[in-house]
């Protein structure tokens, strides 16, 4: 082969380690990760547990067209670990300016972990088509009191 | 070349179906944005609901169009490079599998019964006919390859001493990916979905179905992108004037594609429960591997139009850039792949930021990634089919392109137009502007409580993107149609621009022999495809029966609840309209 191409071969695949490497150092350094799948549990309610005064639990069911519970108050500062699954069809879950995205899917349960550290109204919209009232479906989460 | 009157009225359909079909999938398109600019606060106007016009728009524009146009162009390029015709029973045979899967699929769309978009989730579910019609057009793609690959052995036994044609090996690489991903989504729609839609299975399993689909669906992309690299190869350097820096880069760079296609669909899949982070960390790896016959074609295809400038009068570092035949009348096939190329360095970017395992948090679903992939299947892919298409009718009709202004102008505008669009929905897609959705009925509808001011300025850009690309499209058909009900003017044949190669190359013997890459690419997708079929297998907990996007009630209970009247069916239906409000 020509030296060029070798040389843009080395080059490409050099810039690829580097992308790889950041990749590794933001799950494993930074703790970003993809959500991850938990055991399916048949009895799953949608339902918000407090763990302690900082740690919450949120179970989240996503359903034609809407999501359960609607609205959750947190106080700032809270970690949540968050769980998603579907009881009809396919969903998405966006909250926004916090990076939170995941599919909500029937027969599987979704679980992402992160925290609230500033107060506001923090929107969720459902972002898979699934059905005629989708554009409708969203949920909300208030952060406001102080713990 | 000459060729015979069967093959090219079996060209002429497979160009001009799709290129009808177009102008309903084009028009879809526009109301979209329209729609989501919340200039329509409606669920559907002429009787078109917005889903159902998304289902058109995905299903005409993604996989008809380019089935159609990969099947067309294959002929041809077997046809022009080994100069022997396919067969012609094998030709027709594809050809009518193809039209009727098409016209059983547009019928359930259009009857308002597959509004499920061109990804059918389940367990949203659509009409058996859409899901059968989806299986006989890539049945019918299937035939081809083993036609080919035939005629290829045939032209081998006479030419020993000869490489492969570089255009033969895209198409027939192309279409060995075409075969092996498809088998994952004919197993979903017939094994899965056909018998579920028909209600002889109760439930499927989710998290499985869209596994499948995405071992086929990553694929896919490349499968449109494969006649354009073909292009960018063995075309593109001739019409800039030049030569092709390296043809033993372009036989790696098929390669492998033909590797790294398959195994990396999970990467769609990084938001989803069922598949372990660590099977979608090993998938994102080798997403990262496409970069490299990515990088590879571009810095070839560059070096061979800088070699075409400095022969046209190039002399300094960059102003070979400015030396190619642009806006030439004579030349417009140029313009549909350099702007094609050029779109394409903004869709390999952004692809490359979805590529990367925990960005996808930021981008997954929101109006970013339709941004990305517009610059892609709407970028190098649409402009080199069409620009293509209508190279291929003209010569096998021996028509001259009428209204070669408009020809020649349409890629810049059609540019100019994705960029808007592509700006505006991936600006949109970043502060959580969801895809796949009628804004104009709640987000982008000032009327509603669920209005979202700061989605107003990414929706306008997204519709004056669209606006732009549906008078591109205008100014192609007009051409296009006056092309084809004009008089001939020359013999029909097939023809492309033949490019030479710049370097005498040694034949390299792992670079023209396909058996040990099969292998490899067999190996590579058992290594990543393994574990994904057994994370979804062992996490999933339960299996789906079927919904109709009209109820949140599983569709064999709404017939239990309901066996006399549509009363209890009334009652069992959640009114949208107070949802909406």
């Amino acid at each position: 082969m020509d030296k060029l191409e070798i040389k843009v071969m080395i080059w490409t695949g050099a810039l690829m380690v580097v992308f790889i490497l950041a990749l590794l150092y933001a799950a494993k350094a930074r703790n970003l990760d993809v959500p991850a799948c938990v055991p399916y549990d048949a009895n799953y309610k949608a339902q918000v547990k407090k763990v302690d005064t900082a740690t919450y639990e949120i179970f989240y069911v996503a359903k034609m067209w809407t999501f359960e519970p609607q609205e959750v108050y947190l106080p700032v500062g809270s970690e949540v670990d968050l769980y998603l699954t579907s009881s009809d069809v396919v969903h998405g879950f966006h909250i926004e300016k916090k990076g939170v995205n995941l599919m909500a899917v029937p027969g599987g349960i979704n679980k992402t972990s992160f925290k609230f550290t500033e107060r506001g109204v923090y929107k969720i919209v459902c972002h898979e088509y699934c059905g005629t009232g989708h554009q409708s479906m969203q949920g909300e989460i208030i952060v406001n009191k102080p713990y | 070349m000459k060729i015979s009157k069967q093959l090219k009225l079996i060209i002429i359909i497979e160009l001009m179906l799709p290129l009808t079909l177009l102008i309903l999938g084009i028009y879809h398109g526009l109301m979209q944005v329209i729609y989501r600019a919340g200039l329509l606060s409606a669920s559907s106007m002429l009787k078109l609901d917005y889903y159902q016009g998304l289902t058109l728009h995905g299903v005409i524009n993604a996989v008809v169009l380019t089935t159609f146009f990969a099947v067309a162009f294959g002929h041809a390029v077997i046809a022009y490079y080994l100069k022997r015709e396919p067969g012609t029973k094998a030709a027709w045979l594809s050809l009518i599998l193809m039209v009727v899967g098409t016209v059983m699929a547009a019928w359930a769309m259009l009857i308002g019964k597959a509004s499920v978009l061109y990804t059918f989730y389940p367990p949203l579910k659509a009409h058996p006919a859409f899901y059968f019609g989806a299986a006989l057009l890539i049945v019918g793609s299937w035939i081809p390859l083993v036609d080919w690959w035939i005629q290829y052995g045939r032209w081998k036994k006479e030419n020993p001493s000869e490489k492969m044609p570089l255009a033969v090996m895209g198409t027939l690489v192309n279409f060995m990916i075409w075969f092996v991903c498809t088998l994952a989504v004919a197993y979903e729609v017939l094994v899965l979905l056909l018998p579920w839609s028909l209600g002889w299975v109760e439930t499927i399993n989710i998290p499985l179905s869209r596994t499948l689909f995405w071992f086929f669906g990553h694929a896919l992309v490349y499968f449109w992108l494969l006649p354009a690299y073909t292009m960018y190869y063995t075309m593109l350097p001739k019409l800039a004037g030049g030569k092709l820096y390296s043809d033993n880069a372009g036989r790696l760079v098929f390669f492998l594609f033909l590797i790294l296609s398959i195994p990396i669909g999970a990467h769609h899949q990084f938001a989803e429960p069922s598949i372990t982070p660590n099977t979608k960390f090993f998938q994102s790896l080798l997403t990262f591997g496409v970069v490299i016959p990515s990088f590879l074609t571009a810095f070839t295809i560059a070096a061979s139009l800088e070699y075409g400038a400095r022969k046209r009068g190039a002399k300094t570092w960059l102003d070979w850039m400015f030396k190619l035949p642009y806006f030439d009348k004579e030349n417009g096939l140029f313009g549909y792949l350099i702007m094609g190329m050029f779109l394409f360095i903004f869709g390999g970017l952004t692809g490359i930021v979805n590529a990367s395992y925990q960005l996808s948090n930021m981008i997954h679903n929101t109006a970013w990634i339709p941004g990305h992939f517009h610059m892609t299947v709407a970028g190098p892919v649409f402009l080199g089919i069409i620009g293509m298409s209508m190279h291929m009718l003209a010569t096998s009709t021996g028509k001259t392109i009428r209204f070669k202004n408009l020809y020649t102008m349409t890629p810049y505008l059609w540019t100019i137009g994705i960029l808007t669009f592509s700006t505006g929905m991936m600006w949109g897609g970043l502060i959580g502007e969801p895809r796949r959705t009628n804004l104009g009925l709640t987000y982008l509808n000032p009327e509603s409580p669920m209005f979202r001011s700061e989605w107003v300025p990414t929706t306008e850009l997204a519709l004056w993107g669209g606006i732009i690309m549906a008078l591109a499209f205008t100014c192609y058909m007009i051409s296009l149609i006056a092309t084809f009900f004009s008089k001939r003017t020359s013999e029909p044949a097939v023809s492309f621009p033949d490019t030479e190669v710049l370097h005498a190359e040694p034949r390299i013997r792992i670079l023209n022999n396909f058996k040990p890459w099969v292998i490899t690419m067999l190996a590579v997708i058992v290594l990543s495809y393994g574990p994904a079929l057994y994370d979804v297998l062992k996490w999933t907990g339960r299996g789906a029966p079927t919904y109709l996007p009209d109820n949140p009630i599983p569709e064999n209970q709404i017939i239990k609840n309901d066996p006399s009247s549509d009363e209890g069916k009334k009652e069992e239906k959640v009114d949208t309209s107070l949802i909406e409000n």
